[in-house]
């Protein structure tokens, strides 16, 4: 492990990204009426904009913090929270790789993380991140050219308010939850993304793409729109650790799909999980929903959790559209000290409406993860049908794992199946496997990554070979 | 080749075998024989190196190393290779990935290079052909969903495409129709080499009318107490094992 001082730097830096036109001024931590008028300000918001922060604030006010997860951790001080902070100088960030944690570079070299890449993770101020922006530029004209927008939650408000007007809090209501009414009234970052009618988005859309140009918040907000008959694959996250001096993450998450239209999200998350005792991890509290509005429409959510010293997060699907489909494509995967609670949500409204739910959980080291799912069929949903998998696996015995599902079935007609197993990773499974001269890590990844094999082959090609090689890292000496 | 000496070993601290000698060289075919309960399968299992099998005395001497000094990986790369009784399932790993990891392994081990993905290929269709095993199997997960008889040709199927220096087949028979049990044994023939041991544990004669022994042990109570040529096998067969116990004690 390097020195602490180096980690400290590493975490400190990094939030501040790459971006460089953004106004440096910071508000005081806490949080009132005139902080959120100050964020308004600063984003160049309009009024009817700032007016909603406010009301979803108002409402924070009267809420408490849900307390029904399986989590275990200190009360928040949201006083003690700065919600708009200004960007580090270049000149204060690590000036090379050299001044890096080379514990962190082993992850990325162990990651194949491409050298300029790992510059731009680490929070180094250089140029190196020049690649992508010609990368990027690229892109853009040719999203362009399909009609396509995608762009930060900030320049959508302003470029084209009238879209985020009518969709943005339709999903996910700013009073739904505490998490979601906190990220409503202070939300500063994230993305937007419309495919308009019968486009099929020419690429995935990646939030790596847009390292460059907003970083990842710490109040995140990501609204996208797929007209009818659009389609539309979204990637968000990646496989490197990202380190972050802000403990509390809140994103918020909303996906609408019209009639026929087709939503993909995959996310890879590996955030800072803390170190060996959980100490310094970053808290995740998410809400991702989609939206499935329209008749034949589809959204599909894929994740592959890895990080977080806490993560609590349930992507679902409001299955409002005849004959639309819902999927859910789960690994959780935690080690050390880190406590997950995670799973979806599916509501079955429209009439013949189907979803899929195939969660695996794997625990090691210290952890504590649970699976919680609600499969929830209305009185009109007739003939819907839901497919429930959830299967967990043990590394040691010092790890737990829960499995806490949900049924309300409101409606005769539906069929609903649920499978659930834990096991343990069998000492004869690795028995096996060393018998044949596989060596012990070789072998605990390649029984992991047979048990995720049904979720892995969920995601984008990419994606996928990076979700295997991250497990193998997140796992390394969980055994033996 | 293989050297057991007054190997005295303890599962949860009841013995199990109490002074096993036992040599192999290379070329032979060596068949251990015996009751239930006799301890064959720890002979191989604690060969392997399976955990929960402890050595309170006596050694293991393979190729003149220590293995009982040896990882279970180590010994496996150093070429002593176990066919399991029942060989374990593994959801979602392909057959083809497991037997590339370990050919890999071995190799990496001996200083050579990973196998070129063609030549691969080329190898493992040749082997599964000779075990009457469609290539479809290849792709399957390991052993998820095989029958018995499929479970034992894939465990042979990899010792032919590992080529290990001694290959212990415990109960490699066991569940086997006569059909099966002839595939099998072709594969484990075809294994025999100047070179190369093979040590069958196996409660039944009638595998070794398939495979033909040099020498045959009788193991009982934790020791050998006798051994002989592939006579003794059939000796074996139609007296069955009170008379060697007898013997012995007396």
């Amino acid at each position: 492990m390097a020195s602490e001082e180096m980690e400290q730097l590493v975490r400190r830096e990094y939030k501040q990204g790459f971006v460089t036109d953004i106004e440096s001024e910071t508000v005081p931590p806490g949080l009132d009426e005139s902080v959120i008028a100050f964020i308004s300000q600063k984003k160049g918001e309009p009024e009817w904009m700032l007016e909603w922060r406010l009301e979803a604030y108002r409402q924070w006010l009267k809420m408490t913090p849900p307390s029904w997860a399986h989590l275990d951790y200190p009360p928040i001080d949201y006083q003690a929270i700065s919600y708009f902070s200004a960007p580090k100088k270049p000149e204060d960030r690590p000036q090379s790789l050299d001044e890096v944690d080379p514990k962190l570079l082993e992850t990325y070299e162990k990651l194949g993380i491409p050298l300029h890449e790992r510059a731009a993770l680490a929070g180094v101020a250089v140029d190196a991140v020049f690649d992508s922006v010609s990368v990027t530029t690229t892109f853009k004209e040719k999203l362009f050219e399909a009609g396509v927008i995608f762009c930060s939650i900030s320049e959508a408000i302003r470029d084209y308010p009238e879209l985020v007007r009518q969709y943005l809090g339709t999903v996910v209501p700013r009073s739904d939850n505490y998490f979601a009414a906190l990220n409503s009234a202070v939300f500063t970052d994230g993305s937007f993304v419309y495919v308009p009618e019968g486009v099929t988005c020419p690429m995935e859309l990646s939030t790596y793409f847009r390292i460059n140009a907003a970083n990842t918040g710490q109040f995140e907000r990501t609204l996208i729109v797929c007209d009818n008959k659009a389609q539309v694959s979204y990637l968000e996250g990646c496989t490197a650790p990202q380190r972050d001096e802000n403990q509390l993450h809140a994103a918020v998450v909303e996906l609408v799909a019209l009639e026929d239209a087709y939503i993909k999200y995959s996310t890879v998350q590996n955030w800072y999980p803390g170190d060996e005792e959980g100490k310094g991890g970053i808290y995740n509290f998410v809400t991702k929903r989609g939206d499935c509005r329209g008749d034949r429409s589809r959204i599909s959510w894929t994740q592959v959790e890895t990080g977080s010293a806490i993560t609590w997060k349930y992507p679902s699907c409001m299955l409002r559209g005849k004959e639309s489909i819902g999927e859910f494509y789960s690994v959780a995967v935690t080690n050390g000290r880190q406590q997950a609670d995670t799973g979806t949500k599916m509501i079955h409204i429209g009439e013949g409406t189907r979803s899929t739910i195939v969660a695996k959980g794997i625990a090691a080291g210290r952890s504590d993860q649970s699976y919680r799912g609600l499969v929830k069929i209305g009185p009109r949903a007739k003939g819907a049908r839901n497919y429930t998998q959830c299967d967990s696996l043990l590394i040691g015995d010092q790890c737990g794992a829960h499995t806490f599902p949900y049924q309300e079935i409101g409606n005769s007609s539906a069929t609903v199946e649920h499978e659930a197993t834990t096991s343990k990773i069998a000492d004869d499974q690795l028995f096996y496997c060393r018998a044949r001269g596989i060596d012990e890590e070789d072998a605990v990844s390649m029984i992991v990554n047979g048990f995720c094999k049904d979720v892995f082959q969920e995601l984008p090609m990419e994606f996928a070979v990076e979700a295997e090689a991250l497990l193998n890292v997140t796992l390394e000496g969980s055994v033996g | 080749m293989l050297e057991v000496k007054d190997l005295h070993v303890t599962v949860e601290d009841k013995a199990i075998l109490k002074g096993l000698n036992l040599t192999v060289q290379p070329g032979e075919v060596h068949a251990i024989m015996g009751p239930n309960g006799a301890g064959k399968s720890t002979l191989s299992a604690v060969i392997a190196g399976k955990d929960g099998y402890e050595v309170t005395q006596g050694s293991i001497l393979f190729e003149g190393q220590d293995v009982l000094e040896m990882e279970i990986e180590e010994r496996a790369r150093a070429g002593l290779l176990l066919g399991f009784q029942y060989p374990i399932e593994i959801p979602g790993v392909k057959n083809i990935y497991l037997l590339k990891a370990a050919l890999n392994a071995a190799r990496e081990a001996r200083g050579e290079g990973e196998i070129p993905a063609p030549e691969f290929m080329k190898l493992v269709r040749e082997k599964s052909a000779e075990m009457q095993m469609d290539p479809s199997f290849l792709q399957r997960a390991v052993n998820e969903g095989f029958s018995g008889g499929e479970k034992k040709r894939n465990e042979i199927l990899q010792m032919l495409v590992l080529q290990p220096k001694l290959a212990m087949l415990d109960e490699i028979d066991s569940g086997l129709d006569i059909d099966a049990m002839k595939v099998v044994a072709k594969g484990v023939n075809s294994l025999r080499s100047a070179d190369r041991a093979i040590l069958l544990v196996t409660h039944y004669q009638r595998l070794l009318n398939h495979i033909e022994p040099d020498r045959v042990h009788v193991l009982v109570d934790g020791r050998i107490v006798k051994s002989g040529d592939k006579s003794l096998a059939l000796e074996l067969e139609a007296r069955g094992y009170d008379w060697v116990l007898e013997e012995s004690v007396a």
